[in-house]
């Protein structure tokens, strides 16, 4: 379980996150929805331990994140963000094989290299894991940031708008690898645009708006017409498909 | 390992083995290669001048070389290496500080004065690209050359004040083996110890390039990371300058080149890197100590001129990345 | 165009302060402490005098003219590599000739001949880098750090051919390398004029269509100027004029940038003919006054240019982390 207490974030006087509390289970997929803005990115790299916490608490399954070794966390935790742009001139290979150094320390052993493969045929890069990243288009690179951080192997995976350059069948396998460790007692922490993959995968959604948690719950609960029209300020409808919500928006 | 990789290093080797012996046998001094043992003066020659010099060579290039690729991987920027981040000049700075306030001091204490100082320059530096508008790729080296000049000028003036532009000279403008000879190259040993630490430390700095994010996310700390590469830059180029003068461009060209060959996975690159440095900077001194014969060319010299050739290639011929 | 326009009055006031203030360094540059052989002292002072205003008014308008073409206010022809150019052109006819070969040439031909070389460089060179139009920041980034790079090129080359021509000739390299205000060149000064002032008469003829090429190449072609033409024949008045400059004291780098810069600020949004002689204007009070200050007031000669090199140094370093490319 992440334990998030009264936690807020300020850049140059500015409150980009109110103090917010929050418990997100774990065993589950919970997206992180809401308007550009609203503060979820920030959320997500606060708990992910990627900006220094300002105020309040943070703790992964029973670890505090300013009391435990980022290396210790590393273990329990992998984070993908926004910008995977390289400078560096890596092999697909070469930059998953990267997510196992809090397993390894650069001596990978034959669990290492078997994590690296799984997370290669997972995400469909077997064929082009002796390939340059500078090579690849931009889904295929984004690809391969995922496979890295799946690689990680750690309980939770917090993903920030993991749908980047991915067309739609890439975007299901992922939502289904999410699945997928979730059957296996995974958590997932995602920041999701597409309101409908939260809708079909998520088990819990948070909405966030002005740097606030507006509602959070199962999908049934905050993704209705009311909720999501008054998040963007835009009107919404919420149908229905195979017993989940199905958010409409063209009407 | 793919073949591609083992014909790389097994070139290089082969071809900095066959530098080195060239280097061992070119000079004023015939040295016979058979009956070596029985020849006292040919021995004299190899071990107190011949020897220092190419070893000296080596070390400098292979040291400069891997300091470049520690600094791209710290910069993010495939364009910069020391002589373009205001190390050197610092460094200098450092060592004509020094040099006037504790004239009397001895050797080690000026040669941690001047890592010390090209420490803070080349930290100076990377706060300075911080602050840069984002994604300008080639506004980082830019900054750096801008930077060099500034304390350059600084040093050139002091060092005018001093009457010391001769001595400044040496240290940021030559790239000279022509006065190494045994008891005058040993700081360069440290140069690579510096080195070989930066290969111990290898996926460490490949994970540091991966961006701060993604360190952060693996369990490093990149601040200490960066740190330590600091240290190592700032190392290797003190020891080069105090000891033979900057020599410019070979930070940069060889990690670029083995780069394009071989990516940058560090913990395989920085050995054919470092292989590569020691001979582009090796064979460029052999170049200047034939190409005019009897007359020297410095080594740094030819580097100022095949290097920035090199950089200008490298500038254009790359299309640049989609993503 | 600047929103923030200067109006006529303005710039005649500010134009007329300068050149009350040039005239008072000047003034004070001639005038003070003249004692013993007053006629002697005197002529001196004007010979260098003379130099001095001759290499500001020639950077200034070079910098000038060079920020038009280039589209950008923080190219100028020295960060571009200009002067290190010349110097290169410089330093391998003495390598080539052999230094007494050099030496015993007249002094006036050997500049004409290394100006018209170095011109032909030039143009040659920076037509083509300047002539790709320069799409995004990114290329404007990478096109200063081409010229920066082929600046440290031309030295080591200049170096390096010295070293291999002749290795004695190296002393000389390195004499040519340095900028030093306090002793201008002599003997040059009326070969340097005799270009320089047909140079910038030419430029402030030139100054309504420089106005319009400020405006970009597509206005500039759709208002029927001859862009190609006009780009080559600017840059051949540039490089006449960094010729010269350079000539006279050696390379200085960001002298023109400060120059540039001021005049932009003083003028914003003023027509070229205006900017051209405001940059002339705080060219010379910048080299006179300052070295009037450096000379008699902190009793050094050869500092001056280390200050501006500094400060210059500074003012990019600022352009550049405010993310003021254009």
């Amino acid at each position: 379980m992440i334990d998030v207490a009264e936690v807020s974030c300020r850049i140059h006087g500015t409150e980009i996150l109110a103090p917010a509390t929050l418990r997100i289970p774990d065993g589950q997929i919970t997206a992180l929805i809401g308007p550009n803005g609203a503060g979820k990115s920030t959320l997500l790299r606060l708990i992910g331990r990627i900006a220094p916490l300002q105020s309040g608490r943070v703790s992964i399954d029973g670890l505090d994140l300013a009391g435990t070794a980022s290396d210790r966390l590393a273990r329990q935790m992998a984070f993908l963000g926004q910008s995977t742009a390289l400078a560096s001139r890596l092999r697909v290979g070469e930059l998953v094989a990267f997510g196992r150094w809090p397993h390894c320390h650069g001596r990978p052993g034959p669990d290492d290299r078997a994590a690296v493969a799984a997370a290669l045929a997972e995400f469909g890069l077997v064929g082009l894991a002796g390939r340059f990243m500078d090579e690849l288009s931009g889904g295929q690179a984004q690809r391969a940031h995922l496979a890295m951080a799946a690689a990680q192997d750690t309980p939770w995976l917090l993903l920030d708008e993991p749908m980047n350059n991915l067309d739609l069948a890439h975007a299901r396998t992922l939502m289904e690898a999410l699945a997928r460790r979730r059957a296996q007692g995974g958590s997932a922490l995602v920041v999701l645009h597409d309101l409908n993959f939260a809708a079909g995968w998520a088990d819990r959604v948070v909405a966030m708006k002005a740097g606030r948690i507006h509602a959070e719950g199962t999908p049934d609960e905050v993704l209705t017409s009311d909720i999501l029209s008054d998040l963007y300020d835009t009107p919404i409808e919420v149908g229905r498909h195979r017993g989940r919500p199905l958010v409409l928006h063209h009407m | 390992m793919t073949p591609g990789f083992r014909h790389l290093r097994l070139a290089l080797s082969l071809g900095l083995g066959a530098l080195c012996l060239l280097s061992l046998s070119v000079g004023a001094y015939e040295v016979p290669a058979a009956g070596l043992l029985s020849d006292p003066m040919g021995l004299l020659v190899l071990s107190v001048s011949r020897l220092p010099r190419t070893l000296a060579a080596v070390l400098s290039g292979a040291a400069l070389a891997v300091a470049g690729v520690v600094m791209q991987q710290i910069a993010r920027n495939r364009f910069v290496e020391p002589s373009t981040t205001g190390t050197p000049e610092s460094a200098a700075l450092g060592l004509l500080a020094v040099t006037l306030l504790a004239p009397g001091a001895p050797v080690w204490v000026k040669m941690a004065v001047a890592a010390v100082s090209a420490l803070l320059g080349t930290a100076l530096f990377v706060a300075l690209i911080r602050r840069l508008p984002p994604r300008e790729v080639f506004l980082v080296p830019l900054a750096g050359l801008i930077l060099s000049g500034v304390i350059g000028a600084v040093v050139t003036w002091i060092a005018w004040e001093a009457d010391l532009m001769q001595l400044v000279g040496t240290w940021l403008m030559s790239g000279e083996f022509s006065g190494v000879i045994a008891g005058r190259y040993e700081l360069l040993w440290i140069a690579a110890a510096a080195a070989a630490l930066a290969w111990v430390a290898a996926d460490r700095f490949a994970i540091l390039g991966l961006g701060p994010e993604a360190a952060t996310g693996l369990g490093l700390n990149p601040d200490a990371v960066m740190r330590l590469g600091l240290v190592v830059v700032s190392v290797v180029t003190a020891m080069v300058v105090v000891s033979v003068g900057m020599i410019p461009f070979v930070g940069l060209v060889v990690p670029n080149i083995v780069a394009r060959l071989m990516g940058d996975n560090l913990r395989r690159t920085l050995a054919p890197t470092a292989l590569g440095g020691g001979a582009l900077v090796l064979g460029s001194d052999l170049v200047g100590r034939l190409v005019v014969y009897p007359f020297e060319i410095p080594a740094g010299t030819i580097l100022g001129v095949t290097g920035a050739a090199i950089f200008l290639w490298l500038l254009w011929s790359k299309p640049r990345h989609v993503a | 165009m600047s929103p923030e326009r200067i109006s006529p009055d303005r710039t005649g006031l500010r134009l007329a302060v300068l050149t009350l203030l040039l005239l008072v360094a000047v003034l004070g540059w001639l005038f003070q402490g003249l004692a013993g052989n007053r006629a002697f002292i005197l002529g001196l002072r004007l010979d260098r005098l003379q130099a001095l205003a001759l290499i500001g008014a020639a950077v200034a308008v070079a910098t000038v003219l060079f920020q038009t073409v280039a589209q950008n206010r923080i190219l100028t022809p020295s960060i571009m590599g200009f002067d290190a150019l010349y110097v290169m052109v410089q330093t391998l006819a003495v390598a080539g000739l052999g230094i007494t070969g050099y030496t015993t040439l007249p002094a006036g031909a050997k500049f004409l001949a290394e100006a018209a070389l170095m011109t032909a460089m030039a143009v040659m060179l920076f037509g083509t880098l300047l002539g790709r139009g320069g799409g995004g920041a990114n290329d404007i980034g990478r096109t200063i750090l081409t010229g920066v790079i082929l600046g440290i090129l031309f030295r080591s080359a200049a170096s390096l051919g010295a070293r291999l021509l002749d290795p004695n000739a190296y002393a000389v390299v390195q004499a040519v390398s340095f900028a030093n205000f306090g002793k201008p060149a002599a003997g040059l000064t009326l070969w340097a004029a005799a270009i320089v002032v047909p140079a910038i008469a030419v430029a402030l003829w030139l100054g309504p269509r420089l106005d319009v090429l400020g405006l970009g190449r597509e206005r500039a072609v759709s208002l029927g100027l001859g862009h190609r033409r006009l780009v080559v024949g600017v840059l051949v008045l540039v490089a006449v004029l960094v010729a010269a400059s350079t000539a006279l004291v050696g390379p200085v780098t960001f002298f023109g940038l400060i120059v540039a810069g001021l005049a932009q600020a003083l003028f914003p949004g003023a027509p070229h003919r205006v900017r051209l002689c405001a940059a002339m204007l705080l060219a010379c009070l910048m080299l006179i006054g300052g070295q009037w200050l450096f000379e008699r007031g902190l009793g050094q000669r050869a500092t001056l240019s280390v200050v501006i090199e500094f400060a210059g140094g500074l003012m990019f370093l600022a352009l550049l982390l405010k993310g003021r490319l254009r």
